[in-house]
């Protein structure tokens, strides 16, 4: 108890000699009025970084500009597309973060002006900002695949983004014929979500298992490995033996061009004629980062992991999808770890201060049967300019578990989304 | 005695006026935690608000393998006794 005050009051001791700096050091604008955050992206990244400034320092005026007004969610959405789940339990709105003190703001961002820190929006208006967080997530890169635009899009569903495409890929699935090829085709790395279009192809066994066995999945990748890659095809031989066949980049799995009108995926050694082309294209950060000016040749932004800011603009952080992380993988358990990360930071360097190392967690499941969840997990830190895996940590499920064990991992997964979406829109 | 009461004074003022939250910033890694864990989660335990001396043996047992989990074990091998030790002290704090 003694123990327990004393530390308490050293705390409150900080916290006023912080408070008491910040003033000193502020500018006469900034001990005004409140410091003003712009955050980019109502995504897992942008909506989680909003709610976590605010509840860091409830005085900051902090906006959330976003694009549309439901957000809907990528995880789990494979289990839409097999069938297993409506697409209402991905959507969420942002009324609950307006509610929260958060200035919502639907419209897109279409520029920036880093000297003079304004965001301009559709509707021809400008916001202002002290700190602007980019959390754009992803765009597909419809120039990168010859064949491959958004009008091939229509016929041959990406399903990277979650909602229509989703439901187009879904519809289409449920269309074709027993003994009907489905092919997904993957990108190389770096790319969102690096374990999706395994639990994607797991997920659509599960339904051709049972309702179309005739039918055979071809995974033509651009890669020759993959994230979780001795689990997921442990499960496969044990739960769909057969039905999947993986063609690695070395077998000559990279697609080279494809031909909607005829659903033709042409690979150097082979031309595949399938009934359903799920083509997941290469990919760079939302075209906002490069307005920005925060992008580099690779079409994503490199950070400073400390503070997630542009390495190459100041007073701009990318966070999620967008950014360069090194070790971390983009999903939306790392967009989350991040957008936390990147608040603390931006409260820090907003009172004067310089924000000191942290140490980020990522876990990502995946399903490969309803009640067959694996994971792999990492613990991060800074390390020369990227977010660099703890040795000794992290690391995928055991490859000889029993079937309890998946089945926990499974129910685990869905606790997780539940969680995470009540934190982030909740 | 006289200045030092006179600064807090000023402290409690600036305090009140403009929160600063300096002292309960989560410490490295701590900030990841909610990602799956919740007050209201189920399957998942909740870890706010519990005795930070459970919370931390539970962690250090998770690190060196003595008490089995599906990804705690994988996770908790990330941080240092001190790190675990001020995780569990900052999650005994929150609601
Ligand atoms: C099939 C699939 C399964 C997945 N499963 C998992 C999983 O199990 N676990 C996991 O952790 N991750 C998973 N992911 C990955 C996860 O969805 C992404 O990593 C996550 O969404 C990234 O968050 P973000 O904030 O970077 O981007 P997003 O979530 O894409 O959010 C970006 C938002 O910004 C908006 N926006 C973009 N530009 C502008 C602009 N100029 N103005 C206004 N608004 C703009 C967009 O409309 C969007 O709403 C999965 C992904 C896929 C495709």
């Amino acid at each position: 108890m003694t123990r327990k005050n004393h530390s308490s009051r050293r705390e409150f001791l900080r916290a006023a000699a912080a408070a008491t700096a910040s003033l000193a050091l502020a500018s006469p604008s900034l001990a005004q009025s409140p410091a003003r955050v712009v955050v980019i992206g109502g995504g897992f990244g942008g909506a989680s970084c909003a709610r976590a400034l605010r509840q860091l320092d409830p005085s900051l005026d902090v906006t959330l500009v976003t694009a549309d007004r439901q957000y809907v969610a990528c995880p789990f959405s494979n289990e839409v597309i097999a069938g297993d789940r409506a697409i209402e339990a991905q959507q969420f709105t942002y009324e609950k973060i307006a509610t929260g003190g958060i200035k919502l703001v639907t419209q897109m961002a279409q520029t920036i002006d880093p000297q003079a820190r304004t965001v301009g929006l559709a509707d021809g208006s400008t916001l202002r900002y002290d700190r602007l967080v980019l959390s754009p997530g992803i765009d597909l890169r419809f120039d990168a695949l010859p064949g491959y635009d958004e009008a091939a899009a229509l016929r041959m569903p990406h399903a990277w983004k979650a909602g229509e495409q989703t439901l187009l890929l879904r519809r289409q699935l449920e269309a074709m014929d027993d003994g009907g090829v489905i092919a997904i085709v993957v990108p190389a790395n770096p790319f969102r979500c690096p374990p999706g279009p395994y639990e994607r192809a797991s997920l659509i066994a599960h339904y051709l298992k049972t309702r179309k066995p005739r039918s055979k999945l071809i995974i033509l990748d651009s890669k020759d490995a993959f994230s979780k890659q001795r689990l997921f095809q442990a499960a496969w031989q044990e739960l769909y033996p057969g039905l999947i066949e993986w063609v690695a980049l070395s077998q000559g799995g990279k697609v080279t061009s494809v031909d909607p009108a005829t659903n033709m995926l042409v690979t150097d050694f082979a031309t595949h004629q399938v009934q359903v082309a799920n083509v997941i294209p290469p990919q760079r950060a939302g075209r906002i980062a490069e307005i920005a000016g925060v992008t580099d040749k690779s079409g994503w932004c490199p950070i400073n992991p400390v503070s997630l800011e542009s390495t190459q603009v100041p007073n701009i952080h990318v966070i999620g999808d967008a950014c360069i992380a090194g070790a971390m993988p983009k999903s939306a358990f790392s967009a989350n770890a991040q957008a936390k990360t990147c608040a603390s930071a931006i409260v820090t360097l907003l009172s004067g201060a310089t924000p000191t190392s942290p140490k980020l967690i990522n876990t990502c499941y995946s399903l490969v049967a309803p009640d067959y969840g694996i994971s792999i997990a990492g613990v991060y830190q800074p390390r020369n300019g990227l977010f660099a895996d703890i040795e000794g940590a992290g690391g995928t499920s055991p490859l000889d578990a029993p079937r309890a064990v998946r089945a926990r991992e499974a129910i685990y997964a869905r606790s997780w989304f539940e969680t995470i979406g009540a934190e982030v829109f909740g | 005695m006289k200045t030092l009461r006179t600064s807090l004074a000023i402290g409690l003022i600036v305090a009140s006026a403009v929160p600063v939250r300096a002292a309960s910033a989560p410490p490295p890694g701590a900030a990841s935690c909610s990602g799956c864990h919740a007050p209201t989660s189920q399957a998942i335990p909740n870890i706010y608000g519990r005795d930070a001396d459970a919370t931390r043996s539970t962690l250090l047992a998770f690190r060196n393998g003595s008490m089995p989990a599906t990804v705690m074990t994988r996770i908790a091998k990330g941080f240092s006794e001190d790190e675990i030790g001020s995780i569990a002290a900052w999650l005994a704090t929150q609601k």
